[in-house]
């Protein structure tokens, strides 16, 4: 049933790369395939983290100004020193995000305020830390130039014509996607996920596992807002606004079911890659400009269409295949 | 099999709330009836000194853009110079609609002068006329709004030079022919739509023929964007000679993507920048030349604009003068039009000189 999800998305995915690249060859070229993964580690990276939490009837609402503010403390702490090794801004981007999740996660556990409202409400106060942070240091952009050479070489650079954007994206995607399958921990989530109540009662510690996936959500943001830095070498207070949409939208048209207890990091960050595939692919088609919002919405249902029939197929034929061995 | 299938259906139900509790941003739905706008039957008094205590208020596109942010704090040095009282609020997306709601409120406020960067022409119209009717003294920069909701429009330059001068730098840098693209902001900016018009212009000329224009992107200001359709552009067209992007975000994102990819140096890349954030890809090799004017002083000659509309001074009729401070005197022109002046255009041997 796992795999169902996913190859929907899948098979969407191919359909999109396959018509493009009938139309304009380069878009498979080794370029144009490093680009659209590229384009898509940073929402995928985001989206990883969203599963586990969606997963389990929660939602991180908050990830886009998380961004925001890890991207803005990357460009402050270059400015502050340009020479600022690559090692300590990535992991200060990182606890910076991990202490925001732990915030949403201490509300949303402890306080047991529903994630959507928690999350809602942090996606402002974080942007307006953000933005009172560039008015009150009066930096509104952190150019390039100011910037490490070794940290803008590292967000561009790649290995083996595999952007190391991606190479992270896919780390976390192995470590997350291993825990969530074969940790008890990540079952958990599922369990959770699917029945709050008899998963409580089934002994499982809920407030502290929903409270895990908020920072491992935030650390991912926190990240991202990082490699964000490093990829577009231009920061300001605004980096990040809106993203939250594009994260939510990836993780359900990956398969992760919104109101929780199955799918997988796999799918969300297919889920990623087929969204970000569809935008760099409307100007390939030559979709004009005031077509393409529409176009990406359409895409988006249809994708969520073709997933949910194979789904339904599915779950039509291990309910007769079940009929069938009772009879 | 119909079962019922309640729980997906709350799921979606979830989702459909949250997309449209998303959607809505920042923007409040913003009341804005159609008022008549109190027709120009004042007189222009030139000798009526400049009023002291003026509140002005700069709404740019959006807070927090860098060139914008420049542009309010020139006004706000101008208002100061002034003895007035200058403050910068605006929301935090470019959207159409976004700017409304901050009208209205600015209004209630009771402020003197609203000194504005229209993110859509007609979408702000109906609430400046509504704010014009009330008198507040309404002044467009950088983006104008329809001619009858503003008495005074600060334009950077000649919309015409602008244009024609972009078509001359990238001729120049790819040799005068080729195929080249326009990498714009949103598809709905008034200010870039009309300097893609005079290239289109520029480029009908004979000593401009072997240069084709071949595509118009939108980037809408977002680097994730910018940094997408640059990539598009130079896969659907692999012979492309030269990329045009005159927005600062456009120009800044399209230069990053260049300066890795391996066209860095074969494709020219030329537009409008901001000397700090292009100063890397000038100095790497992406970039020759690009052009701006000091986002600061366009500001600047807005709050004096401004404060001159407010105390009775000017009424935005063709032929008015009045003093802009440090830039001396400025004449409005055709359809209350103030140009700033021509743009700089910055290369490896002066962008050092400059620091905004």
């Amino acid at each position: 049933m796992r795999l169902g999800r996913e190859s929907g998305v899948a098979l969407v995915l191919v359909v999109v790369v396959g018509v493009t690249a009938a139309v304009n060859p380069a878009f498979v070229s080794g370029r144009g395939v490093h680009d659209l993964l590229l384009n898509a580690s940073i929402v995928a990276l985001l989206a990883i983290g969203q599963a586990p939490l969606v997963i389990t009837r929660n939602i991180d609402l908050s990830v886009g100004s998380v961004l925001g503010l890890a991207a803005f403390l990357s460009g402050q702490l270059f400015l502050a020193d340009r020479d600022t090794p690559v090692v300590l801004v990535v992991l200060a981007g990182a606890a910076l995000g991990a202490a925001c999740g732990a915030l949403n996660g201490a509300l949303v556990a402890v306080a047991k305020v529903p994630a959507l409202v928690v999350t809602l409400g942090t996606l402002y106060v974080f942007r307006g830390v953000d933005y009172g942070w560039a008015s009150a240091s009066g930096v509104h952009q952190v150019n390039a130039d100011r910037m490490s050479p070794r940290f803008l070489a590292f967000g561009s650079g790649s290995v083996l014509g595999v952007p190391n954007l991606a190479l992270i994206a896919l780390v976390a995607l192995l470590v997350v996607g291993f825990a969530l399958r074969d940790s008890r921990s990540g079952r958990e989530l599922y369990a959770i996920g699917s029945n709050p109540d008899a998963a409580r009662l089934a002994g499982i510690p809920a407030g502290r596992r929903v409270f895990g996936a908020f920072v491992l959500s935030g650390t991912l943001a926190g990240l991202a807002g990082v490699l964000h830095a490093a990829y577009f070498g231009t920061v300001n207070a605004s980096v990040g606004t809106g993203r939250e949409l594009a994260v939510v939208a990836a993780v359900v048209v990956g398969g992760v079911a919104i109101f929780g207890g199955s799918g997988t990091v796999l799918g969300a960050a297919l889920g990623a890659l087929l969204l970000t595939t569809v935008t760099g692919a409307l100007p390939v088609l030559g979709v004009p400009a005031f077509w393409q919002r529409a176009v990406d919405g359409a895409a988006l249902l249809v994708a969520i269409s073709l997933d949910r029939a194979v789904l339904l197929r599915v779950v039509e034929r291990l309910r007769t295949g079940r009929g069938a061995r009772r009879g | 099999m119909t079962h019922p299938r309640t729980p997906n259906r709350a799921a979606a139900a979830t989702l459909a709330a949250l997309l449209l509790l998303a959607g809505c941003g920042s923007t409040t739905k913003g009341s804005a009836p159609t008022a008549d706008a109190g027709a120009g039957t004042a007189k222009a008094d030139p000798n009526a000194p400049i009023k002291e205590g003026l509140k002005v208020a700069f709404l740019p596109k959006e807070i927090d853009n860098p060139y914008e942010a420049l542009m309010d704090r020139g006004g706000i040095t101008a208002v100061g110079e002034l003895k007035g009282e200058g403050k910068e609020v605006g929301p935090s997306d470019a959207s159409a609609s976004s700017q409304v709601s901050y009208i209205t409120t600015l209004v209630q406020q009771r402020q003197d002068a609203i000194v504005i960067a229209a993110n859509d022409p007609d979408a702000v119209a109906p609430a400046l006329r509504e704010a014009m009717a009330e008198g507040v003294a309404v002044v467009t920069v950088d983006s104008d709004a329809a001619h009858d909701a503003r008495r005074v429009f600060v334009n950077q330059a000649d919309s015409e030079e602008i244009g024609r001068s972009q078509i001359r730098m990238i001729s120049q840098q790819i040799g005068g022919r080729g195929k080249i693209a326009v990498l714009s902001a949103t598809p709905n900016a008034t200010n870039q739509n009309t300097w893609i018009e005079f290239m289109r212009d520029e480029l009908g000329k004979p000593e401009h023929a072997g240069i084709e224009l071949v595509k118009v992107a939108y980037g809408d200001d977002d680097d994730q964007k910018s940094f997408q359709e640059t990539q598009a552009l130079l896969q659907s067209t692999p012979d492309l000679k030269g990329i045009v992007a005159p927005t600062t975000v456009g120009i800044s994102a399209a230069a990053r993507y260049l300066s890795t990819s391996p066209q860095k140096g074969k494709v020219a890349l030329t537009g409008l920048g901001t000397p700090n954030q292009m100063r890397q890809f000038v100095k790497d090799g992406t970039v020759t030349a690009f052009a701006l004017w000091d986002p600061e002083e366009l500001g600047y000659l807005a709050g004096y604009a401004a404060a001159a509309l407010a105390s009775g001074r000017i009424t935005g009729a063709q032929g008015e003068v009045f003093e802009a401070g440090s830039l001396g005197e400025r004449t409005i022109g055709e359809h209350g039009e103030v140009i700033l002046g021509p743009p700089t255009t910055f290369d490896a041997a002066n962008i050092d000189d400059y620091d905004f």
